[in-house]
């Protein structure tokens, strides 16, 4: 005997209620930063002990600002997706939760915000 | 949650520990160190965005004996969550999930993790010219 109604196994959402939202994002925006983060530690390697101006030589240089800016995406898209299990394991209390979760998600917006502003900055800047 | 006074499950404490249960929870935990390292780079960033005295002072901090053995966790973290993170995604597929081959690609992980994290550093000393 199926134990769901025919209206939940429609809508295939479980406990959570998002269904297999966070799992695939999760893995898409992993997926993504399996390239992105080995350019970026080929990158830093790169630029290790540099001043602004080599910095700067390097976001205006071939594919850096584009690869940079995706970099940065998928980071704190995944991090966000990341910490929010985290904080579900371990916050028991209602409140604390809802409040982590809804300060994690707009942590991860502003790092995202914050960190692409300021290559636009460098890169456009004087 | 009140438990009342029943007999409670033994908790992590009491299991030995594994190759399995260890690389697990350090999955965890290099992300989250992944995550304080991440606020980092966003002042790294806005430190060059700000200008190039602000950029150097940025500089000096993270070549500080303290920055670098943070960079030198940082490296670790990032090549052993990227390297575990492969090794889920084969998970997802449905593959390697037999207990010899979980403990053969745990030890790539942490093999290929430390490996990668030994390139990297030769590199950027390499490059500095041995500084």
């Amino acid at each position: 005997m199926a134990l769901r109604s025919d209206l939940g196994r429609v809508r295939g959402l479980g406990s959570a209620k998002d269904g297999t939202s966070h799992w695939w994002a999760q893995r898409v925006t992993a997926v993504a930063l399996v390239p992105l983060s080995i350019w970026f530690v080929f990158s830093v390697v790169n630029l290790v002990g540099v001043d602004k101006d080599g910095f700067k030589v390097w976001l205006n240089g071939p594919g850096s600002f584009v690869l940079m800016a995706l970099f940065l995406i998928a980071l704190f898209y995944h991090m966000q997706l990341g910490l929010q299990v985290v904080i579900e394991d371990y916050v028991h209390n209602e409140r604390n939760k809802v409040i982590s979760l809804v300060l994690n998600k707009l942590l991860a917006v502003f790092l995202v915000v914050s960190s692409i502003t300021a290559l636009m900055r460098i890169a456009f800047g004087g | 949650m009140n438990t009342g006074n029943r007999p409670l499950s033994p908790h992590l404490q009491v299991y030995k520990p594994q190759i399995t249960s260890v690389l697990s929870i350090l999955h965890r935990i290099t992300g989250i160190g992944l995550a304080a390292g991440a606020l980092v780079l966003v002042y790294w960033l806005n430190a060059a965005a700000y200008g190039p005295d602000a950029f150097e002072r940025a500089q000096d901090l993270l070549a500080s004996w303290l920055g670098r053995l943070l960079l030198l966790g940082w490296t670790w973290a990032l090549f052993y969550h990227l390297c575990n993170g492969i090794r889920h995604m084969f998970w997802d597929a449905g593959r390697g999930l037999e207990l010899p081959q979980v403990h053969i690609t745990g030890w790539i992980v942490v093999v290929a993790s430390l490996g990668f994290t030994l390139i990297s550093w030769f590199a950027s000393y390499g490059l500095l010219g041995g500084v």
